[in-house]
């Protein structure tokens, strides 16, 4: 494993800036997540480190040696994409062998087989060695998919939206799984995605894209506690952020020059009240909380509540805001 | 608007039962759910409300009329699919009106009910576009559209909100919820997101192989879960469930979980020696200094607001809701408590939930 280090790349195609003057450095064993919408230029930068692309100024250097024209091959990467790409006419083991089985490893077949079977009891696939890759379930292929990445050790595993395609538990299940899998080995992970969800729980530190710019780096606490800007703010939470201006609701701090505030349900108090300014509109029950929908003049309230209290729908209430995130007129977070 | 009624319904394909005979009636203005996995039925119990299939046995009321045997284009029944299928050469006001002109209404009464269904659905700007340059949110807001258009007797919709993405299809689930609020059309949804299901259903019917297996308001069916099959499906993370095997009698308070006791509410039927599950939500599992159970952090998810901490007991593993601002570390021994008023015990081969206070308070509403 080694320190991966992205310096002031740009990279463009034709006319779009994909990437802007990126910096990053990723060290041994950090697990970091680029998180951003589709074309903020995430992918990008992990094709960029991969060398898959060429970047048009900057430097990507592994353990200080200078990468950045190296070809894919040369660069001890593993890529797992969101289409997980087998072998169909491989069973699932050598499919699993295959990147060790490349003239550029030469890996005895004894130590093929070991590995891969360790691999498999990770990924839980060890049941399924001799079956066919295409007589799969979906997340079994992505389990493979992954499981084919892991079985070398490489300088960074890449991973692009691993977990996008599979349903709702199983992603849930492999979230986990691999963020410990990565714990394990000490793994070095870049790893794209759009959910907020996997940022958060997976990432040692998440990178926020914002059109081609990499807008912020830091702990999914420090993101999530101390946004920098209004963007990196909606970007995390749910429910989201309530971004409101400054002077419509009581706060107990509130810089002066503050024009728009970040009130999630931590910064909340609600106390019901007849005269209160706030409705609810929608209280929707999700088990182990609720969505309580409030609406305030023109704008809307969204905060969680805990499920012992029961709310109605036209129900008034007081709200006044703890310690809320403020930003200036630029979108910038001031200073508490 | 109307009820509708399903009395011992079934289907077979061949061999094949896609549904056991079911008996439950929808309410009228209701918003109803068919919950359950992919093969569990719920589609095809639609598509026979709907008289896109006709039922094996069993008869099928609309409004009390029976339809069992009618044609789709006889039953009065609007749809929506996942993929909004539009008509792609016809403008936002054309898709929505079609139904209309299928049916021969006069021009001026089509105009104002497009209208005002454009203006239900916040989407009075988007009637002169073509539909070919919509969002994937507003082509669901034209399908919906189409659909509520002619006023049928009820609503069928089959994962409409499929196709699109997590953050985006809970936006999609409060504006419909907000709808029904405002119409009160009688709606049968199908899906197997139990956010989706949580989140809109006055009530949720949840499947598996073909069954109806409970059938309650969503905070009935998180709550007092029937089966094991609808507590591990619903909830997010779903129910944690512990292993042991004991005797149980009915006034039992207590559980021995493979030598730890637990405090659960009180049994109301005996169990011979068997192999039984412990249910356990995991908002209902606190990490403190000294409590029943004894476990090693093997993953923590922060979410913001909530972490969850995935831990390993002897008992199996299990995941816990705490706050954000607990702190904790992977591989740190933690103590548990249990929510001891909250906790279900099932018996592990049938699946079925014992009788319990839990279920009582149900009774007394």
């Amino acid at each position: 494993m080694v320190d991966v280090v992205v310096d002031r790349v740009t990279k463009r195609f034709g006319e779009v800036e994909a990437n802007k003057d990126v910096k990053l450095t990723i060290p041994t064993g950090e697990f970091v997540v680029l998180l951003g919408p589709t074309g903020a230029g995430k992918s990008t930068l992990l094709r960029l480190i991969a060398g898959l692309e060429k970047p048009d100024e900057g430097r990507i250097s592994f353990d200080g040696a200078d990468v950045t024209r190296a070809p894919p091959a040369q660069r001890n990467v593993s890529v797992v994409f969101q289409q997980y790409s087998l072998y169909p006419h491989l069973s699932v083991f050598d499919n699993l062998a295959f990147p060790l089985r490349s003239p550029a490893h030469r890996v005895p077949e004894a130590d093929i087989r070991k590995r891969v079977e360790e691999v498999a009891r990770l990924v839980r696939i060890d049941h399924k060695l001799a079956n066919s890759a295409t007589r799969l379930s979906g997340g079994e292929m992505q389990r493979v998919a992954i499981g084919r990445a892991l079985v070398r050790r490489p300088a960074i595993y890449l991973m692009d939206e691993p977990l996008s395609s599979l349903d709702a538990k199983l992603r849930a299940e492999l979230r986990v799984e691999i963020k410990n899998i990565q714990a394990n080995l000490g793994a070095t992970v870049l790893y794209v995605t759009h959910d907020q969800v996997e940022a958060l729980t997976m990432a040692s530190r998440i990178g926020i894209f914002e059109q081609g710019r990499l807008v912020q780096v830091g702990t999914p606490r420090e993101i999530y506690e101390q946004p920098a800007n209004l963007y990196v703010a909606a970007r995390l939470g749910m429910p989201a952020i309530n971004l409101l201006p400054h002077d419509l609701l009581p706060a107990d701090r509130m810089p002066g020059n503050t024009v728009t505030v970040g009130a999630r349900t931590e910064h909340i108090d609600l106390v019901s009240a007849t005269d209160g300014p706030a409705e609810v509109e929608l209280v929707e029950y999700l088990g182990s909380e609720i969505y309580l929908h409030l609406r305030l003049g023109r704008y809307k309230l969204v905060t969680l509540v805990p499920p012992g209290r029961r709310w109605q729908a036209g129900e008034r209430a007081r709200v006044t805001l703890r310690s809320p995130l403020c930003f200036n007129a630029a979108g910038k977070l001031l200073a508490a | 608007m109307a009820e509708i009624d399903l009395q011992k319904v079934q289907k077979h394909f061949g061999d094949f039962t896609a549904v056991r005979e079911s008996s439950f009636t929808i309410r009228d203005g209701e918003f109803f759910v068919l919950l359950g996995p992919s093969g569990c039925g719920k589609t095809t119990t639609l598509r026979m409300i709907a008289g896109l299939e006709l039922p094996t046995h069993g008869k099928i009321l609309l409004d009390g009329e029976d339809v069992t045997y009618k044609r789709a284009s006889e039953r009065d029944i609007g749809f929506v699919f996942q993929l909004f299928a539009l008509y792609p050469h016809m403008k936002v006001r054309e898709n929505i009106a079609f139904p209309l002109k299928c049916q021969s209404v006069k021009r001026a009464e089509i105009k104002r009910r497009v209208e005002e269904v454009a203006k239900l659905l916040h989407i009075e700007h988007l009637l002169d576009r073509s539909v070919s340059g919509l969002s994937g949110g507003d082509s669901q807001r034209v399908a919906l559209g189409r659909a509520l258009v002619r006023r049928a007797k009820a609503c069928m919709m089959d994962e409409p909100l499929g196709a699109l993405d997590a953050e985006f299809r809970h936006l999609m689930c409060v504006e419909l919820h907000a709808l029904h609020q405002r119409i009160r059309a009688t709606t049968v949804y199908v899906t197997h997101d139990q956010t989706e299901a949580m989140s809109m259903a006055n009530r949720i019917a949840v499947m598996n192989h073909g069954v109806v297996v409970q059938i309650g308001s969503p905070q009935d069916i998180y709550d007092r879960p029937a089966a094991m099959h609808v507590a591990g499906f619903i909830g997010n993370p779903p129910m944690n469930f512990l292993s042991f095997r004991s005797r149980v009698t009915a006034g039992q308070d207590r559980v021995q979980l493979n030598g730890d006791p637990v405090r659960v509410p009180t049994l109301l039927e005996a169990s011979p020696e068997t192999a039984l599950t412990l249910g356990v939500r995991p908002e209902h599992v606190s990490l403190v200094s000294d409590g029943e159970l004894r476990g090693e952090i093997f993953g923590l998810e922060y979410m913001g607001t909530m972490q969850v901490a995935t831990i390993d007991t002897k008992h199996g593993r299990l995941k816990a809701r705490i706050p954000a601002s607990q702190r904790v570390s992977v591989g740190e021994n933690v103590a548990l408590r249990l929510d001891s008023e909250r906790l279900v015990v099932f018996d592990t081969a049938s699946g079925i939930a014992l009788k319990s206070q839990l279920f009582e308070e149900q009774a007394r509403g």
